[in-house]
C-alpha cells in the first residue's frame, strides 16, 4: 500500500512533476511577495503588534501545504505563509488578520500568525511552542474513533520547539497511538537569537525519532524538489498507516525572528553557506535549468503575484476595524452561563434648573 | 441501596458514554485498571475502545482532548490528581479556554480534577485548583459537594459546549453517601441554600460545605442559626443567591479549602462588599487554608485547612463584631 501511494508521486521529468514544481514555485513566490508587503506595512506602522516572515522557509512550507489534501489537518507555525496558501488559505485571510479587519477569520481578536479555520482543518496556533501537536493528535484520534480513515495531520514547528515538553509529550503520544501525524521541523539554525548549539546536543534533530519509535528523515530545506519529494513521501507513509513521521529540514531564516529583529547575531559565514541559499532563487534557477520557465515568465509570475497582493491589501484597507461597542465580550459559548461584571458607566447628566430656557 | 460520591461520578460517566457516542474518557490508568480511585471501574469493559489509557503527559492529554472537541467529540479527561493539572495548565488555560473566543468553535471538554486534602496526602496530592482556573476567562468551574451534585453536574459538564473544570473532592469520595441518584437538579450556575438560618451566612463549596454544616450544628446548640450557601459552581458564581442570604442575615463568612491569597472566598467577599454593602451589619470575613503547602501529618493537616471547629470560632467572632 505504501508502494502504491509512493508510485503516485510524480517522477522528475514527467509532466506531472513539472506542473507540481511550477505550482509550488508560484505559491512560494506569492508567499514571498505577501511577506514583503507585510514587512513594508509593518515598517509604515500599519500593523499592530509583530510581523513574522517565512523568508527562506518557503520551499519546505509549500511542500507541507501541497502534500496535504482537503480534509487533512494543518497546524502551521509562524513562518508558513507558503504552506497556508498551498493548503487553501487566502491572502485575504492573512491580510485581514494582520491589518485587523472585522471581516477576517479572527475579527480583530487575534492578529498576525494566530489565524486559522479549525473547521476547515487549519488550526490557529497559540504562542506556546509545541502546543499544537497534541491538538492535531486529538483530531486524528477522534477521526479514528469515528471510523474516518485516509486523512493525515501535519504540524509544523521550529528547532526551538523541539526543546519543549509539549513536543516530547505529543510525539510520544502520536507514536503510542500510531496516529497519521507528520511532524515537520524547520531547523532554521536559530530560535529567536539562540543557536542550535544552545538548543540541543544530539547530532541531528532527526535522531530524536529513534527515541519515540518514529521514522525520521532529513531534507535540504533550500531545495524545493527535495522538499516536495521528502515531505510528500512522509505524508504518503502516514496516510498509508505507517504511523507518525518526523521530517527535519535544514535551512536558514533569511530575516529576523520578527520584523523588529535585525538578526545581527547570524554570522555572515553562515549566510554564505549552503544552508543560507535562498530557496526561492534556487527554485527559479532550477526552473530555468530544466527549461520549464524563462526569465520573462518568471517576471510575469512575479508581476501577477504583486498584483494579487496589492489588490488584496487595497480591499482589506477599506474594511472596517472591530468595534468594541459591538464586540461580544464573552469567552464562552453557553450564553446562560455568562457572568456580567460591573463596568463604570458614564452618568447621564440629569436635567438641571439652569438648563431651562 | 446507597451510593457514594465516587460511585455517582462513575455512574454519570457510564450514562454519558451510553447516551452519547461522542463521549470518550482519556486519562492515566482509566482503562482496564479503572482509574486510581476507580472512578472509571469497568467502563473500559462496558464501552470498548472509548475509555483509553494515556501516557503520563498531562499537556498532551489536554491537547488531544481539545483536538477531539474540534472534531466534534465530547471528551472527559481524568487528571489523576488536581495537583498534576499544573503540567497541563498551558493547554487548559491557553488552548482550551481561548478556542471559542478565538475561532467561534466551541470546546466541549470536561476535565475531572480529583481535588482537595485527605489524610496523609501531602503537598502534591491535596491541592484545590478551582480558584486558579476560575481566574481564566473561557472556563466553567464546578465544585460539587453532594452525591446528587456529583452525578447531575458531571452530566451537565459533559453536555455544556465549553470547557468545564470539574473539581470533585477526594475527601467526599467514600465518606459521602446518598440513597439514590437524583432525577432532577438545580441548573448549573445556581447556588443552593444547604441550611437555613437568620444570624450569619456561610458561603462555601466542596468538602468545606460539610465542615460548615457541622459548625452550624454546633452553633445551633448555642442558639445561633447559621445559613449555609453551597455555591456548587464557582464560575459562574451565583451572586444573587449569596446577596439574598446576606440580606437575611447581615453577616458573611466565606469559607474555602484553598489558599488565602485571592481566590473564591475573596471573590465572594468582594462582590458582597461592592454590591451589598448596605446589607452588612459587620465586616465580611473569610476563612481559608493556611498560606503554606498542604502538610502531610494529620496533626498539621487538620490545623492547615478550615474545620468545623475553626469555622465555628470564626462565626462566633464575626457575631461579636
Amino acid at each position: 500500500m505504501i508502494q502504491a501511494e509512493l508510485s503516485c508521486k510524480p517522477q522528475s521529468g514527467t509532466a506531472a512533476a513539472r506542473e507540481l514544481f511550477i505550482k509550488a514555485y508560484r505559491l512560494m513566490l506569492l508567499a514571498r511577495v505577501l511577506d514583503d508587503k507585510l514587512a513594508s506595512l509593518y515598517r509604515s506602522g500599519k500593523i499592530y503588534g509583530g510581523c513574522f516572515l517565512g523568508r527562506g522557509q518557503e520551499a519546505l512550507s509549500v511542500a507541507c501545504g501541497l502534500s496535504l489534501r482537503k480534509g487533512d489537518v494543518f497546524a502551521p507555525m509562524i513562518r508558513d505563509a507558503a504552506g497556508r496558501l498551498a493548503f487553501g488559505e487566502t491572502a485575504l485571510d492573512a491580510l485581514r488578520t494582520y491589518l485587523g479587519s472585522r471581516l477576517g477569520p479572527m475579527r480583530g481578536r487575534e492578529g498576525n500568525v494566530h489565524r486559522g479555520r479549525p473547521k476547515e482543518g487549519l488550526l490557529p496556533m497559540i504562542s506556546h511552542l509545541g502546543a499544537m501537536i497534541s491538538v492535531v493528535n486529538g483530531i486524528l484520534f477522534a477521526r479514528r474513533l469515528k471510523g474516518v480513515t485516509g486523512t493525515v495531520g501535519l504540524a509544523s514547528i521550529g528547532d526551538g520547539a523541539t526543546s519543549t515538553g509539549s513536543f516530547h509529550e505529543a510525539l510520544n503520544q502520536a507514536a503510542v497511538e500510531k496516529l497519521p501525524l507528520v511532524l515537520v521541523v524547520a531547523n532554521n539554525q536559530y530560535a529567536y537569537s539562540t543557536p542550535n548549539c544552545r538548543q540541543f546536543a544530539c547530532r541531528s534533530l532527526a535522531d530524536r525519532g529513534i527515541g519515540y519509535g518514529v521514522q525520521a528523515v532529513e531534507v535540504d530545506g533550500t531545495d524545493l524538489a527535495a522538499c516536495l519529494e521528502v515531505v510528500g513521501a512522509a505524508v504518503a507513509r502516514a496516510r498509508a498507516g505507517a504511523g507518525p513521521q518526523l521530517v527535519v529540514a535544514q535551512l536558514l531564516r533569511l530575516c529576523g525572528h520578527g520584523e523588529h529583529d535585525d538578526a545581527s547575531y547570524i554570522p555572515e559565514e553562515l549566510k554564505r553557506s549552503h544552508v543560507g541559499r535562498d530557496c526561492l532563487e534556487v527554485a527559479a534557477a532550477q526552473l530555468q535549468a530544466r527549461g520549464w520557465a524563462d526569465a520573462e515568465t518568471l517576471a510575469a509570475w512575479r508581476a501577477e503575484a504583486v498584483q494579487q497582493v496589492d489588490d488584496a491589501v487595497a480591499t482589506v484597507q477599506r474594511e472596517p476595524p472591530p468595534d468594541p461597542a459591538e464586540e461580544d465580550w464573552t469567552a464562552i459559548s453557553s450564553r446562560h452561563l455568562i457572568e456580567v461584571f460591573p463596568e463604570p458607566v458614564e452618568p447621564v447628566r440629569p436635567p438641571c434648573a439652569f438648563d431651562l430656557p | 441501596m446507597s451510593i457514594t460520591y465516587l460511585e455517582a461520578i462513575r455512574e454519570a460517566q457510564a450514562r454519558a458514554l451510553a447516551e452519547d457516542p461522542r463521549v470518550f474518557i482519556y486519562g492515566q490508568d482509566v482503562g482496564a485498571f479503572g482509574g486510581a480511585f476507580k472512578a472509571t471501574k469497568d467502563l473500559a469493559k462496558q464501552f470498548p475502545g472509548r475509555v483509553i489509557d494515556a501516557p503520563i503527559s498531562e499537556d498532551a492529554i489536554i491537547g488531544l482532548a481539545v483536538g477531539a472537541a474540534i472534531e466534534g467529540m465530547r471528551p472527559i479527561v481524568e487528571i489523576q490528581f488536581a495537583d498534576f493539572s499544573t503540567t497541563g495548565f498551558n493547554q487548559i488555560v491557553n488552548q482550551a479556554a481561548t478556542l471559542y473566543w478565538r475561532t467561534l468553535v466551541p470546546c466541549p471538554i470536561t476535565i475531572r480534577l480529583p481535588s482537595g486534602g485527605t489524610i496523609g496526602s501531602g503537598a502534591f496530592h491535596s491541592q484545590c485548583m478551582e480558584s486558579v482556573y476560575a481566574h481564566y476567562p473561557g472556563l466553567i468551574v464546578m465544585t460539587p459537594a453532594t452525591v446528587e451534585d456529583a452525578y447531575s453536574m458531571l452530566l451537565e459538564a459533559v453536555a455544556i459546549d465549553d470547557p468545564v473544570i470539574f473539581c470533585e473532592h477526594k475527601y467526599l469520595y467514600y465518606h459521602l453517601k446518598a440513597e439514590k441518584l437524583p432525577t432532577e437538579a438545580l441548573p448549573v450556575g445556581k447556588a443552593r441554600i444547604a441550611r437555613e438560618g437568620r444570624d450569619l451566612t456561610i458561603v462555601t463549596y466542596g468538602a468545606m460545605l460539610h465542615e460548615s454544616l457541622a459548625a452550624a450544628e454546633e452553633l445551633a446548640t448555642e442558639g445561633i442559626e447559621i445559613e449555609v450557601v453551597d455555591l456548587r459552581t464557582v464560575k459562574p458564581l451565583d451572586t444573587d443567591t449569596v446577596l439574598a442570604s446576606v440580606a437575611r442575615t447581615g453577616r458573611l463568612l466565606a469559607v474555602g479549602e484553598g489558599w488565602p491569597w485571592g481566590g473564591v472566598t475573596a471573590e465572594v467577599v468582594a462582590r458582597v462588599a461592592a454590591e451589598g454593602f448596605s446589607l452588612l451589619d459587620a465586616p465580611p470575613q473569610r476563612l481559608n487554608a493556611k498560606d503554606t503547602p498542604v502538610p502531610f501529618h494529620p496533626n498539621l493537616w487538620g490545623a492547615h485547612r478550615p474545620t468545623a471547629r475553626s469555622i465555628a470560632v470564626a462565626a462566633r467572632n464575626l457575631l461579636r463584631l
